[in-house]
């Protein structure tokens, strides 16, 4: 099968090109970096099929980060080149194009963001710019899909052009005189989003604009979540849910296996959802009544923030503040992320230039970054006690993640290079795309926690059952119970935690403990061992050395915080 | 005229880039940017305690880490 790839500097439009073309939903941001792995597709070209790849973004075919070597290995796999080009900034985005056009391969130009081309004030000639670069230019509209077909129809036009391998500074002499021939730009009046751009990186107001920005989100998805809690979900599942459970249960039998497996304890001839432990109570109602409403408004605001283009304008207010701790402003994206799910949040670390920088900000994400279904679990649990509680798990986590970082910034090897990123103007998020977007997010959490979750559950009652655990506690006794000042049985719950955190949380909630243990309990929960899931990419990311590294720092940091913690409360 | 780092300028002042200085891997780096000698650079703002300088090339916005401004002298009047 015929290899094409999209090829072109971060934040043009690729991804969403590739959605468009191949049908598969991928993720795609208003921020470079988006894409840091690369995903195939088939697509129909007339009436052969061909793979599409989507290349991550690259700026030169000399990489500069770990997303551009991938980018730069993939270049030697494929058959033809989409050189995709961002319109308004055509000098900046030729110099790869050129690059690419000595690659001796069939080459053909999208000219994407071509409707914003328009209210810029910029005119480009595509015509002449074809007749330059000998290769088919076509003007594209990738959020509308305006413009794909004839991109589609032209591929079979696209030509090895004539050029040979140049030096920079001759490419940039080249991409200059190109430009002069065929664009010109009129002078336009600032617009509202020119102002909030001066605002955003003016550095008091955008130091305030960032503070009342991530305070605002954190009520939104606070609101947004307990709304859907109080006034859908747990409306549906104490009116309809329980009542048919109920009638199971009367059906199984209280105290039988299968009812003990599935439905779990009742309190006073209740389901008590935080507490029945069954698969089908607790196991369903921490996914579905708990995790799945946090993760919808986290991810719902996240996306809004990633498609106006805000994270990178935080990245620069947030730099000198990271630089401290071995890193630069841009790794607020993977901690960002991180808050979602710690395992996209690692791979986003693949944006940072070298591995030190990855190293620590791995490390720190899996030790002192909630994720969003750890973070339903602590807030729906320990918050019951009290919202100071709550604040005190956040508290400590992110004094252990600053601590962690300033300390790895003396002991790792090596010096963290700079920032550089280019900004991306601010947009008006797209509604289809935000959605799409955040339904990948939402799927993607559903196919693969729920099953694993469901199956924790089952996997505790039966040991439960079996009284397998009683040998492990007693084994671990000590230190949960002198060090962290723990019940016994917290053991079971902090073990599970290597399956999945919110799981872990949910079986904290029958053991009836203090509000200074669910603190002590929930914060050792989330430094300690990072679940499975994100330990597998751990080893992908980092490998086995540092993995092993970043797994003692852990376990450690989790000793001590929660010995700490115990007794300072 | 005179010649000043990026870190320098004031904010809203424009300059022509005169000359990168560092390694091979910055330069280059930069230079994939679009900041390349002879370019008009005009610098937006400068975050607080030797944070990162934020400048407009062209259409593009593009913030540098204080190190990496330092590194960039410019031409002003």
């Amino acid at each position: 099968m015929k290899t094409i790839l999209l090829v072109g500097n971060p934040n043009v439009g690729k991804s969403v090109i590739f959605s468009r073309l191949t049908g598969i939903k991928v993720i795609a941001s208003n921020y470079p970096g988006t894409t840091v792995g690369f995903t195939k597709g088939e697509m129909k070209l007339g009436d052969e099929k061909v793979l599409l790849i989507d290349v991550p973004g690259s700026y030169t075919l000399e990489p500069t980060c770990k997303a551009e070597e991938v980018a730069c290995a993939m270049l030697k796999q494929g058959d033809l080149i989409i050189n995709v080009v961002d319109a308004t900034n055509l000098e900046r985005h030729l110099y790869l194009t050129l690059q690419l056009l000595a690659q001796k391969k069939p080459m053909i130009v999208a000219l994407n963001f071509w409707d914003e081309t328009k209210h810029r004030g910029i005119k480009i000639d595509a015509q002449k710019l074809e007749e330059i670069l000998q290769v088919p230019v076509v003007p594209t509209t990738a959020v509308s899909g305006e413009g794909l077909n004839t991109l589609l129809s032209r591929i079979k036009e696209a030509r090895v052009p004539d050029k040979d391998p140049k030096a920079s500074s001759e490419l940039w002499q080249e991409v200059g005189a190109i430009t002069a021939q065929v664009q010109t730009i009129t002078h336009r009046h600032h617009t509202f989003w020119d102002r909030l751009n001066e605002a955003t990186v003016h550095p008091i107001f955008g130091l305030f604009i960032g503070v009342g920005i991530m305070y605002l989100v954190f009520r939104l998805i606070r609101f947004i979540s307990e709304t859907l809690i109080n006034f859908l979900l747990d409306p549906f599942f104490n009116h309809i849910y329980a009542p048919i459970l109920l009638k199971l249960s009367s059906v199984l039998r209280p105290n039988s296996f299968f009812h003990n497996i599935l439905i779990g304890q009742l309190f006073a001839g209740r389901i008590d959802f935080v507490q029945s432990m069954g698969v089908l109570t607790t196991g369903i109602y921490v996914e579905f009544g708990m995790v799945l409403p946090y993760l919808f408004s986290f991810y719902l605001l996240l996306s809004v923030l990633e498609d106006i283009g805000y994270l990178p304008r935080l990245a620069i207010q947030v730099d000198t503040l990271f630089h401290r701790i071995g890193l630069h402003g841009y790794s607020i994206i993977p901690m960002f992320l991180g808050m979602g799910c710690n395992v996209p949040g690692i791979l986003a670390t693949r944006i940072l230039e070298t591995r030190r920088e990855r190293f620590i900000a791995a490390t720190l994400i899996s030790i002192g970054i909630p994720c969003a279904a750890l973070q339903a679990m602590i807030i729906g649990l320990v918050g019951e006690k009290g919202g100071n509680y709550v604040a005190i798990v956040y508290l400590t986590l992110f004094l252990v993640w600053l601590c962690l970082g300033l300390i790895l910034n003396l002991l790792v090897k090596g010096f963290s290079p700079d920032l550089v990123i280019e900004m991306p103007p601010y947009r008006l998020p797209r509604f289809n795309l935000l959605f799409k977007k955040l339904w990948i997010r939402i799927m993607g959490f559903l196919i693969e926690a729920a099953p694993i979750v469901l199956a924790g559950v089952f996997v505790v009652n039966l040991l439960y059952n079996f009284k397998i655990f009683d040998f492990v506690t007693e084994l671990t006794a000590p230190v949960i119970t002198k060090l962290f000042g723990l019940p016994k049985t917290a053991i079971v719950a902090i073990l599970i935690g290597f399956l999945r955190k919110d799981v872990a949380v949910a079986l904290l909630g029958p053991l009836n403990l203090s509000a200074k243990q669910l603190v002590v309990a929930s914060t050792v929960l989330a430094i300690f061992f990072p679940c499975i899931a994100t330990f597998t990419v751990l080893i992908k990311e980092l490998g086995v050395k540092d993995t092993i590294k970043s797994t003692i720092l852990m376990l450690a940091t989790s000793l001590i915080v929660g010995s700490l913690l115990n007794l300072v409360l | 005229m005179k010649l000043l780092p990026l870190t320098k300028l004031e904010a809203h002042q424009t300059g022509i880039i005169k000359e990168i200085q560092g390694g091979r891997g910055r330069v280059a780096r930069l230079n994939a940017l679009g900041l390349i000698p002879g370019k008009k650079i005009t610098k937006v703002s400068a975050m607080m305690m030797r944070g990162p300088v934020v400048v407009r090339l062209d259409n593009t916005e593009i913030a540098l880490g204080f190190g990496m401004a330092n590194s960039i002298i410019v031409e002003v009047k």
